[in-house]
């Protein structure tokens, strides 16, 4: 059957629109690596859209010259490898325990999870307990206390339930122990969840900044987020918004806030084409669950 | 007792109803035999216990003074002292508002928008140019708020690419981000910029789901694309729109906190501070714990309230319930 002419005009319309969003979605990045690679001057002029104006790469040697900029970067991935290994390791206990039927009292830890996803102890007694375990400015304040994502345990968990029991009952027979069957035959066959974990969890870690902005008043400890958080607000200057005396309250120039975006979005842009595929198939295994 | 059925009592049929048998013994059987699985519970339940459940407990400084140092629970009642403070505090109720304002304007706008990019998705012919929207369209979902927050104040900075925009009309340009008027829009239009394409997926997924007989009988019977929209496609993701809804009405008084945290300053106060950004100046720059976890936990109260309504609610009129 043929095509009436309004879908056909509606289809060239649509392609358009999504056209639209793309450009819509793209431009901020864009316009940020433009402005980090234009002068100043330009910048404060209003003058750089898509394409640097004055180009330069002085910026980008300026930051990168920066010691404190390297000493937060360093922290971020160092938190970004611990906090991943450790959510991995609790996570992946979680899950198997709770995937297995002969668990007594599978039901009740399951929801014992899952209540805490929609009700929790709020900020406050949060930064207690921190506190009250000596945790300010230590590693522990941003690696353990996101060690567990109830949601993505789900998600593993209905991954394990969907390995044939028979593969584990014949490990057994065999005489493996669980931490055997565990370690040979269950990791190795889920290495697509396992891939989609890590990914999860390296890239809210990457990304996290809040924890160490509540808990650290050592510059040497922040991740670049927070490092970077500081030289945004200080562009808001005499505007004190935030908590702490660690605010930059001069005026911080629009390029080397642009190069410190750029530096610090780098390693997510350059996995994202690989990785995207893996948190779409993640989501939609969450979702299943649901 | 017989003897045969303890001789049954091998790993496949351990769970066989035995009442003669003492739990406690049965218990004890079951953990030297699987002690093993139940280990790798014990590391998992302790996070739960000291990092959710615990500051659980720590919410009762809401009704018990406190004092920084001491115990996490308090040192003695004072009743509901910190609640009447709230309820008195007219600051406290206009933030109230602003938090209700901006999520309801955040689920008008930013839940349909999904759905309708999931639609118009679908209308491609060429997979291939609607694999490359897509896989656009997820990349905001992966920054940092902080990201997020420094591309806002650049993009809508005085001399800005928005502004240069403006001027280039021959308009005047407009300080976004220092005018209380503007914060919402700024908001939502940030939510939207960064969740549309992510919320689309789940509706992609259900769009593969339908059965493309019924299109087939639509095209026979001479229904055009769009009445086959109304009447197949639109009921075939129904489902799936509602069960989201009841998750985005749940987590309604969930305002982006570390978004508002970062665009907001003391120009934008009047629209931008939200319960969450007023309780954390109380408790973290005013160190007044007791009062700013009163307000903490009214505000958990009312979500896990929101979520169990709607959920009770989408049992009731669909079969789709998250539980």
């Amino acid at each position: 059957m043929k095509e009436s002419v309004q879908y056909k005009i509606f289809k060239v319309f649509n392609v358009l629109i999504l056209l639209l969003v793309v450009y819509v979605t793209l431009f901020p990045f864009l316009n940020v690596v433009a402005q980090s690679f234009s002068g100043e001057a330009q910048i404060n002029a209003g003058k750089v859209g898509l394409i640097p104006q004055g180009f330069n790469v002085g910026t980008y040697q300026t930051v990168l010259k920066d010691t404190q900029f390297w000493v937060s970067y360093k922290n971020t991935v160092l938190y970004t490898v611990v906090a991943t290994t450790i959510s991995m390791v609790m996570t992946t206990m979680f899950a198997y325990a709770l995937s297995k039927k002969r668990l007594a009292g599978r039901q009740f830890f399951t929801k014992f999870a899952v209540f805490t996803m929609f009700f929790s102890g709020g900020l406050i007694p949060n930064y207690i307990l921190i506190q009250q375990l000596g945790w300010g400015n230590t590693i522990w304040a941003v690696v353990v206390p996101g060690a567990i994502s109830v949601f993505n345990m789900l998600i593993m968990k209905s991954f394990f339930e969907n390995i044939p029991e028979e593969l584990e009952e014949a490990a057994s027979i065999d005489g493996s122990s669980t931490y055997g069957t565990l370690f040979r035959i269950i990791l190795p066959l889920s290495k697509p969840i396992l891939a989609t974990m890590i990914l999860f969890y390296a890239v809210g870690n990457w990304n996290s900044w809040f924890g160490a902005f509540l808990y650290f008043d050592k510059k040497e400890l922040f991740p670049v987020t927070l490092y970077l958080r500081n030289l945004i607000k200080g562009a808001t200057a005499g505007l004190s918004t935030g908590a702490t005396s660690a605010d930059n309250l001069t005026q911080i120039a629009a390029n080397i806030k642009s190069v410190t975006m750029v530096l610090t979005v780098l390693p997510i842009i350059m996995v994202y084409p690989f990785i995207q595929k893996y948190f779409v198939s993640g989501i939609m295994l969450g979702s299943v669950k649901q | 007792m017989k003897p045969a059925v303890q001789v049954q009592k091998t790993a496949q049929n351990i769970v066989l109803p035995d009442l003669n048998v003492k739990t406690r013994t049965k218990i004890l059987t079951v953990l030297k035999k699987d002690w093993q699985l139940y280990s790798l519970l014990v590391l998992p339940v302790i996070y739960l216990l000291v990092f959710k459940y615990l500051p659980m407990l720590g919410n009762i400084i809401a009704f018990r003074r406190f004092i920084p140092g001491g115990s996490i629970f308090g040192e003695e009642w004072v009743g509901i002292q910190y609640i009447q403070m709230f309820i008195n505090d007219p600051t406290f109720w206009h933030v109230f508002r602003n938090t209700l304002t901006i999520s309801s304007l955040t689920l008008l706008f930013c839940f349909p928008a999904p759905i309708i990019f999931a639609l118009l998705l679908n209308e491609l012919t060429s997979k291939k140019f609607k694999k490359f929207v897509q896989t656009v369209s997820y990349l905001p979902h992966f920054l940092s708020m902080v990201i997020i927050a420094g591309m806002v104040l650049q993009i809508t900075a005085g001399n800005g690419p928005i502004n240069a925009l403006i001027t280039s009309l021959g308009g005047e340009p407009i300080y976004f981000i220092q005018e209380a008027s503007w914060f919402r829009g700024i908001y939502v239009t940030s939510e939207m910029w960064q969740g549309m394409g992510w919320g689309a997926i789940l509706y992609l997924a259900a769009l593969t789901n339908i059965d493309e007989s019924l299109y087939e009988a639509a095209k026979i019977d001479g229904a055009n694309r769009w009445k086959q929209t109304i009447h197949i496609t639109i009921p075939g993701i129904l489902p799936t729109i509602v069960t989201l809804l009841v998750l985005n009405i749940g987590s309604l008084m969930a305002v982006g906190f570390e978004k508002v945290l970062l665009l907001y300053n003391p120009l934008n106060y009047e629209t931008a501070d939200v319960i969450s950004t007023y309780l954390y100046r109380i408790g973290l720059e005013s160190s007044n714990f007791s009062y700013a976890t009163a307000i903490g936990l009214f505000e958990a109260l009312i979500g896990l309230t929101l979520v169990l309504s709607a959920n009770a609610i989408s049992r009731k009129l669909t079969d789709s319930s998250l539980w």
